[in-house]
Order: C-alpha cells, then sequence, then structure tokens
C-alpha cells in the first residue's frame, strides 16, 4: 500500500461531520498553523513542500502564492476552483462529498497564510448537491469558531461563501471564474494583469485547485521537508488520479506521484487491469485535453524507460511522444475502442463549450468537429484529415485563454499517433466495422 | 520612453504604449490589422486575433522570446522588444489562419451588403486571406433583425469585436443590447423587444467594421464609392455637430462621424472623440442643414480612395456647386496632393 494522505480517512463513516473529522486529528493542522506559525514561515513550508497545482497546469503553489501582491489597505481573496469540468476528471467532488473538512481546514490555513479575509468556493452547478454538503460543513464550522470572527482566539477573521456556477466548462478557467464570480459573463479575461495583481473586483486573488488547498493540511501537519520526500523529483507529494474507462476498477485512487504507468493499471491494487482481458489501446493520462498515447508510448518512453506517474515522466518527449498529467483524468482504451469517434466525442465537447470571445476557438473547433463527423460518416477524404491537423495548429496558441489548446491539442495527437485508423475511415470504411462503437454518432451537428 | 523596434524599423513611445500603437506611429505595412481593437473604447481589442505579432524578444532585460503570438492591441511594449510582424512569414502564415477562421461562418454576402466598399473584414481577407474556402459545410445563419427604425442587424455578418457593446457602455446612458449564448452560437441582442433607443446609439454603427450594423435609413440607396463623402458641420446641442455626409449630386444619402485612416472616428480639438448624436446622423439629411467644409479624406484601406479619387475634381465641381460658388469663410484649398491616396500610402 502506497502513502496516504488526502484520502487516509475516506473509508471512515461520517468523516463529512466535523465531530468524526476532528476526532480523527482534524483541524490540529489549522490549529498549529494559526497558533504557533507566521503566514511567512506557512509560506517557507509550502515552497519548501514543492507543492504544484493540481488542477492541470502543475504550476508551483508556494511561487503563486509569492506572487501576490499585497498593497496597503486592499483586501486579498482566495478563490478555489471547483469548478472540475475536464472530461474524465472527478477527484475534487469526491474529496468534497466525503471530506468537506479537509478543503475547509486548508482553506483556513491558506488564507491566513495570504492575509485574506474572505475565501470563495466556486463550484460547478452539476456539483449542486456538493455545495450543500459544504455548505453544512461551512456551518459546522461557524458554530465550533472555527470560522468567522477571532477564529479560536487568534484574532484572526475568515469568512468563507460557496457560489453555484451555472455549468459551463469555460469557467474553470481562473479568470473567467472570477468574471462569473463577480456575476459577469464567464469570459477569460486577457492577461496581463494576471489575477495575484488584479483578481477578483479588481483585487490581489490567488485561484488554486480544491486538491492544491488540501494539500496544504498534510503540509503543514508533516512540514514540508518531509512532504517533499514524497514522491519523485519535482513531482512531490501524492495525487488524486480518477481512473475511468474500459479498466476493471474504476474510481478515484491517491498515487504516490512516481508509480509506474503499468502498475496504475494493472495491479489490484488501482485500476485491476482491462475489463474482460483485452488490450489496452490508448490512454488519455490527465483529462481530455492532454495528448492521448498508444500502448507503447504510454507504459514506457519513446527512449525506452518505464513511463511513471510524474509530471516530468509523462512529459517526457514533448508532444511528440509525451503527454501531461494535467489534472489526472486517467482515461484508459481497449483495443476495439475507435479513436476517431472518442476524438469526435471530444471535439464536439470543446465546440459546445467554447465562450465564443475570440476566433479561432470559436470558429475553429466547430469546424474540427464537422469534418470529424463527415469522416465519421464514410464520406471524408484524405485531404480532410490534412485539413484538420492544419486548423487546429491555427488553433493552437492563437487564443486568449487555454481552451484552444485543450481543443487543438486531441485532435494533433490522435492525428499523430492514430493516422492510419483515420486513413481506414476514409479510404476503407469496411475495414474498420468490426470496431465497437462505444461513442453514439450524434445525428445533427 | 521606451525604445523598440517593429520589423527592424527603431520607434520610441511612452511607456504604457501597446506595439499596435507603436506600430501605428511607424505606419504602413508594418501595422497590424485590427478589426476588435478601438483606440477610442477602453478595454476594446485582443478578441480577433487578427493582429498578433511575433515578440522575437521580450525586453532587454529578458532576451527571451514570448513563446506565443501576442495580441499586439493588448500587449504593451518593453525597452528592447524586438517586434516581427510582416518579416516573419510564420506570423503571416498564423495571420492567414486567422482571417480563414473568421471567414468560415461570414456569409460572403458583399454584394448585397451596404458594408461593402468600406469593410474592414473585405479589406483584411484581401490582403491576408486565401484564395479559396476549405470550409465546405452550411454556414452558421441568423436572421436579420431592426433593432429600431434606424439601425439593421445582420448577425450573420458579425464577426463578435464587442466594439458595439462597448460604445453603448461608455457613450451611451444606458447598454440594452449584449452577448447572449455561447461559442459559435453567441450573438448580438437587444433584450426581448426592446430597440437601441438612445441619442447615442448610432454610434454603434460606426464603430462595426463589417456589415453587422448598418443604417436602415441608407440602406440599398447606393453603393459606398458611388457617394461623394465631404466633410460638414452644423450647430447641434447633443453632439459636436462635425459629421461627414456622403452625397449623391445635391442628396444626402448618408451621415456619419469623421474617421480617420484607421477607420476610427476622429479626435475634436479639445481631445475628446467625435461622437455624433442620432439627430445628426438620422434626420438632418437636406443639404441645407449643414455647412460643408469641403472633400473628406478618405481612410487609405478603403476601396472608396482607390476607385474614387480620380474624379477628385468632380467633388471638387460638386461641393463648389453646392456652395453656390462660394465657400464659407475663407476659400476651401482642394489641392489634390493633400488628398492623394498614394500619399497616405507612404505615411
Amino acid at each position: 500500500m502506497s502513502r496516504k494522505l488526502l484520502l487516509k480517512n475516506d473509508h471512515i463513516p461520517g468523516i463529512a461531520t466535523l465531530k468524526t473529522y476532528r476526532e480523527n486529528g482534524g483541524y490540529t493542522a489549522m490549529e498549529k498553523a494559526l497558533k504557533t506559525m507566521s503566514p511567512d514561515a506557512l509560506l517557507e513550508e509550502v515552497k519548501t513542500s514543492g507543492l504544484r497545482g493540481r488542477g492541470g497546469a502543475g504550476f508551483p503553489t508556494g511561487m503563486k502564492w509569492s506572487f501576490l501582491a499585497k498593497p496597503e489597505g486592499v483586501p486579498r481573496y482566495l478563490v478555489v476552483n471547483a469548478d472540475e469540468s475536464e472530461p474524465g476528471t472527478f477527484k475534487d467532488r469526491y474529496l468534497m462529498e466525503h471530506i468537506p473538512h479537509l478543503l475547509i481546514e486548508g482553506m483556513i490555513i491558506s488564507s491566513f497564510t495570504l492575509g485574506s479575509n474572505s475565501a470563495y468556493i466556486y463550484i460547478r452547478g452539476e456539483y449542486f448537491y456538493v455545495s450543500r454538503i459544504l455548505e453544512q460543513a461551512i456551518d459546522e464550522a461557524y458554530a465550533a469558531g472555527l470560522l468567522g470572527k477571532n477564529i479560536l482566539g487568534t484574532g484572526y477573521d475568515l469568512d468563507i461563501y460557496v457560489q453555484v456556477g451555472a455549468g459551463a466548462y469555460i469557467c474553470g478557467e481562473e479568470t473567467a471564474l472570477l468574471e462569473s464570480l463577480e456575476g459577469k459573463r464567464g469570459n477569460p479575461r486577457i492577461k496581463p494583469p494576471f489575477p495575484a495583481i488584479a483578481g477578483l473586483y479588481g483585487c490581489p486573488t490567488v485561484v488554486n485547485n480544491v486538491e492544491t488547498i488540501a494539500a496544504v493540511v498534510p503540509i503543514i501537519e508533516m512540514g514540508g521537508a518531509e512532504y517533499a520526500k514524497i514522491g519523485i523529483g519535482r513531482s512531490t507529494g501524492t495525487k488524486l488520479i480518477s481512473a475511468s474507462g474500459h479498466i476493471n476498477k474504476p474510481g478515484v485512487y491517491e498515487i504516490e506521484l512516481g508509480l509506474p504507468v503499468e502498475e496504475f493499471i494493472y495491479s489490484e491494487e488501482y485500476c485491476g487491469g482491462i475489463k474482460g482481458g483485452r488490450k489496452l489501446k490508448a490512454v488519455v493520462a490527465g483529462g481530455s485535453s492532454v495528448p492521448i498515447l498508444p500502448t507503447e508510448l504510454i507504459l514506457k518512453t519513446a527512449a525506452g524507460e518505464p513511463r511513471l506517474m510524474s509530471y516530468e515522466s509523462l512529459g517526457e518527449g514533448g508532444f511528440v511522444s509525451g503527454t501531461m498529467l494535467g489534472s489526472g483524468g486517467f482515461i484508459v482504451m481497449d483495443e476495439d475502442t475507435s479513436i476517431v469517434k472518442n476524438l469526435y466525442t471530444f471535439s464536439r465537447f470543446y465546440h459546445h463549450e467554447s465562450c465564443g470571445q475570440c476566433s479561432p476557438c470559436r470558429e475553429g473547433t466547430g469546424w474540427m468537429e464537422k469534418i470529424l463527423h463527415k469522416i465519421l460518416e464514410g464520406k471524408g477524404t484524405l485531404k480532410d484529415i490534412d485539413l484538420l491537423w492544419d486548423i487546429q495548429s491555427k488553433i493552437e496558441g492563437k487564443t486568449i485563454c487555454p481552451l484552444g489548446e485543450a481543443a487543438a491539442w486531441p485532435v494533433a495527437a490522435a492525428i499523430r499517433h492514430f493516422r492510419p485508423e483515420f486513413e481506414a475511415y476514409v479510404t476503407n470504411p469496411e475495414s474498420i466495422k468490426d470496431v465497437k462503437h462505444y461513442y453514439r454518432l450524434n445525428p445533427t451537428v | 520612453m521606451v525604445k523598440l523596434t517593429i520589423d527592424d524599423i527603431p520607434v520610441e513611445v511612452p511607456k504604457g504604449t501597446t506595439i499596435l500603437q507603436a506600430a501605428r506611429l511607424i505606419g504602413g505595412d508594418v501595422t497590424p490589422p485590427a478589426m476588435c481593437y478601438y483606440s477610442k473604447l477602453k478595454t476594446s481589442g485582443g478578441y480577433c486575433r487578427t493582429c498578433i505579432v511575433k515578440v522575437e524578444q521580450g525586453s532587454e532585460k529578458d532576451p527571451r522570446p514570448i513563446p506565443k503570438p501576442v495580441a499586439s492591441c493588448r500587449t504593451e511594449v518593453a525597452e528592447g522588444m524586438v517586434v516581427r510582424n510582416i518579416t516573419s512569414p510564420e506570423n503571416l502564415e498564423a495571420r492567414a489562419g486567422v482571417v480563414e477562421l473568421l471567414l468560415v461562418n461570414h456569409p460572403l454576402d458583399c454584394p448585397v451588403c451596404d458594408q461593402a466598399g468600406e469593410c474592414h473584414l473585405q479589406d483584411l481577407a484581401y490582403e491576408n486571406g486565401k484564395e479559396e474556402t476549405r470550409y465546405e459545410f452550411e454556414r452558421r445563419e441568423f436572421d436579420p433583425i431592426d433593432i429600431g427604425d434606424k439601425i439593421k442587424l445582420h448577425m450573420n455578418r458579425c464577426i463578435m469585436c464587442f466594439r458595439c457593446v462597448k460604445v453603448a457602455d461608455q457613450i451611451t446612458d444606458g447598454r440594452c443590447h449584449g452577448v447572449i449564448n455561447r461559442g459559435d452560437a453567441a450573438e448580438i441582442s437587444t433584450y426581448i423587444e426592446k430597440a437601441i433607443d438612445n441619442d447615442f446609439s448610432g454610434n454603434v454603427i460606426d464603430v462595426c467594421p463589417v456589415g453587422a450594423l448598418t443604417d436602415r435609413t441608407f440602406r440599398f440607396k447606393s453603393r459606398v464609392w458611388y457617394t461623394k463623402p465631404v466633410d460638414a458641420h452644423r450647430n447641434c446641442t447633443k453632439c459636436c455637430g462635425k459629421v461627414r455626409l456622403w452625397n449623391q449630386g445635391e442628396e444626402v444619402l448618408r451621415v456619419t462621424a469623421r474617421k480617420d485612416q484607421w477607420g476610427e472616428v476622429m479626435d475634436n480639438e479639445d481631445g475628446t472623440t467625435a461622437w455624433i448624436c442620432n439627430e445628426c446622423r438620422f434626420d438632418k439629411k437636406h443639404i441645407n442643414d449643414w455647412t460643408i467644409e469641403g472633400p473628406s479624406e478618405i481612410n487609405r484601406h478603403s476601396v472608396i480612395s482607390a476607385n474614387h479619387y480620380d474624379t477628385l475634381r468632380n467633388i471638387k465641381m460638386d461641393t463648389l456647386r453646392m456652395l453656390g460658388g462660394k465657400p464659407h469663410g475663407e476659400k476651401v484649398d482642394l489641392g489634390i496632393g493633400a488628398l492623394d491616396p498614394n500619399n497616405q500610402h507612404k505615411q
């Protein structure tokens, strides 16, 4: 059994309640932080821990926090990004649903470190029931004096608010999230300025993923240096992985970073192998937007080294032969999966979720979806495959926010690694008739 | 002051200037096209991505290149910055890609569009687009609607530049239109059944870079290049009263604000922007309502300048005829040099 930090107590009945959470050591890290440590010392611990953002980008959290502007007389905000919408990712939901107090404890420590007296949880609309669990936990914390004025007699005040979004993927982009939180249309802002300088209501703001903030609790509990010993290289600590697809045991797993991908897929402790004993075909390792990799490249790097679950190892080879850890949405596809149909589903999603603000993404995502639809109908030509490649290259890097990349990368990777399959759809549709179609073709685009 | 180079041409500008503004100081082909940016409107720009440039060196202090193309309209200059626009084939290719994407859902109905001839998208496509379209699917369609009795909205032609939204926010006393829906289904719309009705609402027509918002009082009256633009003014209590009349013979077909070489409404002498009110724009359509100043300088982009200035003499004659042979006050200098479109290219 590998080490668990976030999910070590998730099996305990009633852990969602404050009473059981405290009986199992809850809120001790927060007491330690507020009563015995200074914000500067806390920031140092987080920096030492090497914690990197768990939402997808993997930016060092301590560094992000140190960028926060601190002008006199201006409030600072902590915003927790719980708009978990990346297809294949459901770890934050699990965490908030089962151990809501871990997030709240992490938010108190983080807000204290950042000098913020108001913190927000922006949660996606589809997680409405989770927002109720959070509200309940927050109410409990207020009643116990863990939130509100003068927390535990330390003189520190903090209010936490939960805001439910309306179910738009784009609102997971941090500046679109802030716009939405302010009550406006959820369009990404043009950066700079970054939220650390001008974020929520124009004030300095830190936006972090749920899991990142939760990880602050064990870091303060054990000390940053101890936390940094877990994991491998610059990928320190543990990571929640949402495993889905054609595996025997889908679910949320906490892994120590550095676990071999092969072990994660085949060991009984985690995914338990491919369903029905079929062969592995491909894996999308970090949520739908990261490049898909075929079996030979996901189990081993191009250099023949075993591929590990870490920011560096998954990224090895760049996008030519590597991918990204991303948000940890680990989608496994067996040999019967149609990569083209899967890509169509992804493209349909990004077309639907584009905010429409900037031209390449607004127009390009729909175009790519239409071409894929045409190919799946058996009306495609070889030229269409090249056209798809060209369109994705015209979107990537030309947009205001990363949704453009998120839409372009899966297309590029699928064509790069599975081009013969696209060609088969075009030149010899008969040859692929045995491929089971897990994804139903949408009759209307 | 900050020193930088754009396509190897050195330029010095105040701190806080954007790359696009710096490029406009140089002028000519070095200046990136801008469809959504409008210098007179706060927070405009950044959406259309046609003004993208390559930053080969971020600054003197940090000489690393910026990895992605940047929107020059929203990126501030830095000391020692090295910017490439037309000297980077890669950048021109990226821009051509943006232009192609802007056109995939555009109806290309220039033959029946009132904006043709003064349309920035037409110019953009001509200068940066490809000869043929690779898009073979049905184009997105919306029904044209009348927003109020003076303004027509053809959403099919809209490129979502947000300029009209910003005009309503910043120069009228209340915005009642905005963007609804999302992605490629997003559209400009008014609140249900509500027309744009405001003394300055007509300015949305002037800022629209395409034929999405057009003047209903000018609808199908004439192609713009058959009209003759003259600058004129009147005493107006609501606005500056300085306008451009688009005439055919003695008939005033259309009234717009005066625009500069970038297609933006010009400034008044006191530095404010010369937006015009709806009364001047829609209701003063008689030549006697106006004091004629003389023929207008026409934007370098426009086919109006390419097609029309061989007949500058005719404008001169028409203008003099309108003025009864006697210009108001000083004799108007209609010297051809100042108005020669070729001169403007050289700027």
